[in-house]
């Protein structure tokens, strides 16, 4: 089901935590609400699950005006950071409590209500564990039992809240995986904030980047790489670095071949991975010193240093393959040329 | 099992523990057991089966009871309006809840009874309206218990409440609960156990009760008159294997009863995944 935004705007007192948001989310999309702490995207998720309420705008779901609506009606399934399980049911109970709750004349027998859970907690594979107690299981398992029962009321849409946000590293890597295929499976409309922008380009098909309560940028995780709309973004995405006019880096920039005559922005965002690196015969004159470098697994972070007196000192960040790294042969404290492949002006 | 355990100062705590106990409350206890030995079997039987004492047990501990089971319902409903809610004078009525804990009951029972008798504030108005007398009536005995007993239940339950996590009730809303199935299924199960554990405490309490209780219940015997109260004119009449016998009896049953609540509690947390 389709999700609508129109004009969406909350304050907390004085303090405006959405402003005149619009998004559309299509059916079937699994889209990612990303940005800073305190940007609103949590706000936003529980506006549009009724958890909270709009100062204005509307909330549209699959066509219908679901603004004034309580949670219990829109038919939405949410997932909570810390589960939120009920702690006096057994996984069992908590998954069946959307079905139990339901009128008398829409609820299931018990038996339909049984396979049903049990079918659910297939789908999470921990149907082992249906007659323990939320204490008795570990994070991971917990929050996919919170989704089990979330998704046992058949919901319009799924809104994830930091669904991962409090597992650990490799818990995580597993559960972003698992949730990617899940919704492939289920293809119901999803939305999940997170923190992460590495989450939300592994998991998501859509990405929105907040920023003080407003969107920032729109698209797929690779328009919002390849392309970002403004400086928020280019610097929230990944690793860039960046140089700025005004601080006498032109010379520099020129050496490095990107900076053309009619140049009319003041700064430049390069990713590190756009910086070819060769050893220079240049000596002194050459623009880099190779200060350090680490191992990131198949790539290999440069740290580099500026040779030119008037620029800004801050390092260049520069990645290549461990390979190409190792053809090079490269030493601490080496002369490197330095050649930029493509970078994104901000004004 | 000789390896230390990680808290340490198990053996002096357990040896103060021990001599606490002891001193205070086992010593005391059993010498009113071994009195107790004094009796035979028939005179127990005798002292205990006399209809006046039959009818102080029942008194004690049906008002025990029915004070406990209306102390937990307006217990919870304070402790819920205490920590839900946010209004004029919270925190005034905070510190009023714990009155009954330091005002001196004798004083609780005199007031009680000056209010509620006949010709008293509300007893006027009850006799008028209703036709109901509560003071020097065995109603008057369960108002003075209400008292003295609600802030155990308050203090009980409003820690579990205050911790409560909320995200339990938004969870169940967005499974599509109305608000009575949230608190039905969800709040109240995860606060009954501390619930139970309040009417606990107040029923003990007033089956012990004795200083609130003279002043209102009219002290008729067969109709008001209570088991402590029964225990000390046994004792001004120097009759004291009388007092011992009942005392010894009202223990046991204390103890039983304790026993059960704590069974019960024992099950309810089982039940729920607490323990």
């Amino acid at each position: 089901m389709s999700i609508l935004l129109s004009d969406i705007s909350k304050n907390f007192g004085a303090f405006a935590a959405l402003n005149h948001i619009n998004l559309e989310v299509p059916e079937g999309e699994l889209v990612a609400l990303l940005g800073p702490s305190g940007c609103g995207k949590t706000t936003l998720l529980r506006i549009i699950a009724g958890l909270e309420h709009a100062d204005k705008g509307r909330v549209i779901i699959n066509g219908e005006d679901k603004t004034d609506q309580n949670v219990s009606e829109r038919g939405i399934g949410f997932v909570f950071q810390h589960y939120a399980l009920f702690r006096h049911m057994t996984v069992f109970e908590n998954v069946a409590f959307g079905l139990r709750v339901k009128p008398r004349r829409e609820r299931p027998t018990d038996y339909i209500l049984s396979q049903k859970v049990h079918a659910l907690l297939e789908l999470v594979q921990l149907d082992f564990l249906h007659d323990r107690f939320p204490d008795q299981l570990s994070g991971g398992q917990r929050q996919r039992i919170a989704l089990a029962r979330a998704l046992a009321v058949e919901p319009s849409v799924l809104l994830l809240d930091e669904p991962f946000g409090a597992l650990d590293a490799s818990v995580r890597k597993d559960l972003r995986q698992w949730l990617r295929n899940l919704h492939h499976e289920l293809n119901v409309t999803s939305i999940f904030v997170t923190h992460d922008q590495e989450e939300a380009m592994e998991v998501a098909s859509q990405v929105v980047v907040l920023n003080h309560g407003h969107i920032e940028q729109l698209g797929s995780p690779s328009d919002i790489y390849d392309r970002p709309a403004n400086a928020f973004v280019s610097r929230f995405i990944g690793q860039t670095n960046i140089f700025d006019l005004e601080e006498h880096d032109a010379d520099w920039l020129q050496t490095a071949g990107i900076l053309n005559p009619h140049q009319e922005a003041k700064v430049a965002h390069v990713r590190p991975h756009d910086i070819i690196i060769e050893k220079s015969t240049r000596g002194h004159t050459a623009p880099a010193t190779l200060k350090d470098w680490q191992h990131l697994g198949a790539l290999i972070r440069l740290e580099l240093v500026k040779n030119s007196s008037n620029g800004s000192t801050a390092p260049v960040f520069a990645e290549m393959p461990n390979d190409q790294f190792k053809q090079l042969a490269l030493n601490k404290g080496d002369k490197v040329d330095l050649k930029i492949r493509q970078a994104h002006w901000f004004h | 099992m000789s390896k230390s355990s990680i808290m340490p100062g198990f053996r002096p705590a357990l040896v103060f523990t021990l001599i606490y106990l002891s001193l205070i409350v086992l010593i005391p206890l059993s010498t009113l057991v071994f009195k107790s030995f004094e009796l035979n079997w028939d005179d127990y039987v005798r002292i205990i089966t006399n209809k006046r004492v039959l009818s102080s047990f029942q008194v004690s501990f049906s008002s025990a009871l029915m004070a406990a089971v209306i102390a937990s319902v307006f217990g919870f409903i304070t402790a819920w309006v205490l920590v839900r809610y946010s209004f004029l004078g919270k925190r005034f009525f905070h510190a009023i809840i714990d009155f009954p804990f330091a005002l001196p009951t004798a004083v609780a029972g005199i007031v009680l009874a000056t209010i509620f008798q006949p010709s008293g504030f509300l007893g006027k108005i009850l006799k008028e309206a209703f036709d109901v007398q509560v003071a020097f009536k065995p109603l008057g005995i369960v108002v003075a218990l209400i008292f003295i007993s609600i802030p155990f239940v308050v203090r009980t339950v409003e820690p579990v409440l205050l911790e409560f996590e909320s995200a339990m009730e938004e969870a169940g809303a967005s499974l599509g609960a109305t608000r009575l199935q949230v608190f039905s299924k969800i709040i109240f199960p995860n606060v009954f156990p501390a619930l139970l554990t309040g009417f606990a405490l107040a029923f003990a309490r007033g089956v012990g009760e004795y200083g609130s209780v003279i002043f209102i219940a009219g002290n008729i015997p067969y109709v008001s008159e209570i088991v402590p109260l029964l225990i000390v004119t046994k004792l001004e009449q120097f009759d004291v294997e009388g007092a011992t016998a009942i005392a010894l009896t009202m223990l046991v049953i204390s103890f039983v009863l304790l026993l059960l609540i704590n069974v019960l509690q024992y099950w309810v947390r089982k039940r729920s995944g607490q323990l």
